[in-house]
């Protein structure tokens, strides 16, 4: 059906906002790995699929993604799916739902086999099968040996597989809408999504997207932190609608901190580094992480080495002139290696730090990279709330997958490129259920009244915003007090501090102020709305962080230093109200069993690599 | 009758020199094209002064400074600041690169950066050049693998020295700078596909695992999609990734001629 420009559309603040009606089955918001792959499922299943994206697809942060995706194809040794799910639940610290990290680690090799036929260009084994790297806290035998289990292509794994998917897409002949921003939800009286309205950032024109199935792979919100490795892009704006639509995000306290960010730069360095044979060292030339992970050394989980890193600078042995980051050496790699194998990060190396991996070491940092977070869903994707007591109350219309949502397979922390294999898998089985589930025949039911009225206004707010307070200040401001509030080591003092600061930028954002009028690529407008996105999941990180009174993966709470499953073994929710700026929490209990008979619950342990 | 000087209201115009910073020690000044569709004014030159001891090293570093802190209407686009999106390309100081990883100290003429869109493609706002025509060709040249061999069940084999053969092509990230450094490609862009979508078609036709090559070659097989690359070799020296479109296409033209043997 073409789509339809209506004249005579909406008034806000006597302004009308006329918009173009568009009817899709299935509107992807979202272009990166999950999103592009569950376009090219429904695509391929014919329902009408229509994908909107703020930057041209190949600009997605997954391109940045480095070291490999996982899956225990077994290539390079022994592997199992049992012991990907062992590493990966333990990884978790038991926060993630077990059903779905089943599922995820048995669709694994299918997934990575499925992105070689469509052609990513995998680096190779001598026999010519997938190349398969060591990864943190990835096993045999259940933590008894070292798996290659990361597949990779060369350092360039994320961008090999978006330029993949993105021609995988055009294949497949789906709708793009490219540098349309989405602005929010369209929900009908029942609380079910029926489309999603956005803005057309080249003529400043309005659209409305109405769909039978929204779902959202928007990624995560890194740029709520000062120092990041995510893009500038990385703003969240599908949590943040989900949270203006009044429904909850789930684990927002569990901030992964990537061990080696560029120091300064904040440009990541894989840990494929360390998996190709790299180590840390302090200011004493002492490789620290033989103390703290005897077994799995440098190698150990990203939430451990990012705190072993965190008390090396604590403690007087950082280097530099401040002492304050820390060495990764490649140089006793031979350099053949790292030409093959790690071209990429030895250009950003030169690039950003100015260092020749091959004779200096590089200086690194602990670096906000993902967030285990996001909007709560179950395994085929659909988003969940908690509902009249039910904790997995099914939103109709409305599904997340990537980094945006929390299936919740990483749980308390992520293991490197558990990431890329969540995309397509979770990519996969969205589009998946939309084929089982999505009535290709029935029309829409009519747009409730008054659907994009939050959109319109919101977007009203902003475009008209005359305040004395520049974005770019309030920006920094809640980038500050995340960075130092909410960082590696939390205290119930640090983090009360820093939930008085993050609202009071919150209510400062009232006075916001947009300087460009124009209708243009106004990217003033564009970026006030993605800070707007960000400080309301600022604010939900930093108070589900304050609540939760234990230790577990990412979230190291000194004076709460043990995990506490008796008390805490559950999920975080956090709801937002943005008008009153105040935030309500809830839980919702931890899948303990799993998905097959084929293998049993994993019973907590204490963990240690 | 040829036209020799551009129509009045594209002509380039002085534009505002804007207030350098209080109480900054290290200045550097940015000379930055700006054209806002919407103001009905010609495209000027503003110049800014950027305060080095309040950013990071690199052109993008200032442009966002210059965001923050000067003009919040200046419009370019941005993601990842390490090299690997491809958003902010742009022409620097007279060549086309990525605004992240070029240096500010880099730029010659005694210190000013001077930042213009991409040459040759419109542009919708400031440093925003509508890239339309050039992803349509890039996806004109079908990028993705093709086969008629059924699917095995697990991973197509690949040698180390097919492998190999792709490294140098599949790294591309579709910024544009080659295309559009292209005199070739600015008097035929209509028709002629490129350096960028021509290194991408070269990539596939190379690859060992894609069974399509005749299809493909006969795609391009066209006095202008291919043969407009006169050898100029702009693409490879603009390329931020180091890469060699031009080789690229004269492995194609060579494919060309030693089929019909």
């Amino acid at each position: 059906m073409a789509a339809q420009t209506n004249g005579t559309g909406p008034s806000v603040n006597g302004r009308a906002y006329p918009f173009t009606d568009h009817k899709f089955d299935v509107v992807v918001v979202g272009a990166g790995g999950a999103g592009l792959r569950a376009v090219v499922g429904c695509s391929e299943a014919g329902l009408k699929t229509a994908c909107i994206t703020k930057v041209f697809p190949t600009r997605s942060h997954t391109v940045a993604a480095q070291g490999g995706i996982s899956a225990a194809l077994g290539n390079m040794g022994e592997d199992d799916w049992r012991f990907h799910m062992y590493d990966t639940v333990k990884g978790s610290d038991w926060l993630g739902d077990q059903d779905a990290i089943e599922y995820l680690v048995r669709n694994a090799p299918a997934a990575v086999y499925e992105l070689e036929h469509w052609g990513v260009p995998f680096s190779r084994t001598e026999e010519g099968k997938i190349y398969q790297r060591p990864f943190g806290g990835m096993t045999t035998h259940y933590g008894k040996g070292t798996a290659q289990r990361t597949c990779a292509a060369a350092d360039r794994t994320g961008h090999a597989i978006l330029h993949t998917l993105y021609g995988a897409a055009l294949k497949a002949k789906a709708q793009f809408f490219i540098e349309y921003f989405a602005i929010d939800l369209m929900m009908d009286e029942e609380g079910a999504c029926v489309g999603v309205v956005a803005l057309k950032m080249d003529d400043g024109t309005l659209h409305r997207f109405q769909s039978k199935r929204c779902i959202l792979a928007t990624g995560g919100y890194g740029r709520a932190y000062f120092s990041a490795t995510s893009a500038h892009t990385c703003t969240g704006d599908g949590n943040a609608m989900v949270l203006r639509a009044g429904l909850p995000l789930q684990d927002m306290e569990f901030v992964q901190f990537h061990p080696t960010g560029i120091y300064g730069a904040g440009c990541l360095i894989t840990e494929g580094a360390r998996g190709e044979g790299g180590y840390l060292t302090n200011s004493e030339g002492d490789r620290f992480m033989e103390r703290y992970a005897p077994s799995a050394k440098d190698l150990a989980s990203r939430d451990v080495v990012s705190r072993s890193m965190t008390v090396e600078i604590r403690e007087g042995r950082g280097v530099g002139k401040n002492k304050d980051h820390i060495f990764l050496h490649l140089d006793h790699l031979d350099p053949k290696i790292l030409h093959e194998r790690l071209p990429g990060i030895s250009e950003s190396a030169r690039i950003f730090a100015g260092v020749d991996v091959t004779r200096e070491p590089i200086p690194v940092i602990p670096t906000v990279h993902y967030n285990m977070g996001g909007i709560p869903t179950n395994f085929h994707g659909e988003v969940l709330t908690k509902l009249d007591g039910d904790p997995d109350s099914v939103v109709r219309g409305l599904m997340a997958i990537g980094e945006a949502a929390c299936v919740s397979v990483h749980g308390a922390n992520r293991l490197g490129s558990n990431s890329l294999i969540d995309l397509v898998v979770f990519g996969r089985a969205t589009a998946d259920r939309c084929a089982e589930t999505v009535e290709r025949n029935a029309s829409h039911a009519e747009l409730p009244k008054g659907a994009s009225d939050l959109a319109i206004s919101r977007l009203d707010k902003f475009r008209n915003a005359s305040g004395g307070t520049p974005t770019a200040e309030l920006r920094l401001d809640m980038q500050k007090v995340m960075q130092s509030n909410c960082a590696v080591f939390r205290t119930g003092e640090v983090l009360e501090e820093g939930k008085g600061l993050i609202h009071k930028v919150w209510s400062g954002a009232g006075d916001v102020g947009v300087t460009d009028r124009s209708l243009v690529w106004n990217s003033d407008l564009i970026e006030t709305m993605e800070f707007d996105n960000l400080i309301s999941q600022a604010v939900v990180t930093m108070e589900s962080a304050v609540n939760r009174q234990e230790s577990r993966g990412a979230h190291a709470r000194e004076d709460f230093p043990d995990r506490d499953d008796k008390q805490w073994m559950k999920h975080t929710l956090a709801w937002a109200d943005v008008e009153a700026r105040t935030v309500s929490i809830d839980y919702r209990p931890v899948h303990t069993y799993t998905m097959t008979n084929d293998i049993q619950y994993i019973e907590p342990k204490a963990r240690v690599y | 009758m040829v036209q020799l000087n551009l129509p009045k209201n594209s002509r380039l115009v002085e534009g505002k020199v804007w207030p350098k910073p209080g109480g900054a020690k290290d200045v550097t000044e940015f000379k930055v094209y700006r054209w806002n569709p919407d103001d009905g004014i010609n495209p000027r030159v503003d110049t800014f002064f950027v305060d080095r001891g309040d950013c990071g090293p690199m052109v993008l570093d200032g442009l966002i400074w210059i965001k923050s802190n000067v003009d919040a209407s200046l419009t370019f686009r941005r993601s990842c600041r390490e090299g690997i999106c491809g958003s902010c390309a742009m022409n620097i100081d007279g060549t086309n690169t990525l605004a992240c990883t070029k240096g500010m100290d880099e730029c010659a003429d005694g210190g000013t950066v001077k930042i213009y869109p991409l040459p040759h493609m419109p542009v919708v706002k400031d440093l925003v050049p509508d890239l339309t025509r050039f992803y349509a060709q890039h996806a004109s040249i079908e990028p993705w693998l093709k086969t008629d061999t059924r699917a095995p069940g697990t991973e197509w084999r690949q040698s180390h020295e097919d492998r190999e053969k792709l490294d140098g092509l599949y790294e591309c990230i579709l910024c544009a700078c080659c295309s559009t450094s292209c005199p070739s490609y600015w008097w035929n862009g209509d028709r002629y596909l490129g350096p960028a979508a021509l290194l991408q078609a070269y990539r596939w036709l190379i690859d060992s695992r894609d069974e399509a090559t005749g299809e493909r070659l006969d795609g391009l097989e066209d006095p202008f999609k291919l043969y407009r690359c006169h050898t100029i070799m702009n693409c490879a020296k603009a390329c931020p990734k180091g890469l060699n479109p031009a080789k690229a296409i004269a492995e194609i033209k060579h494919m060309m001629v030693s089929r019909q043997f």
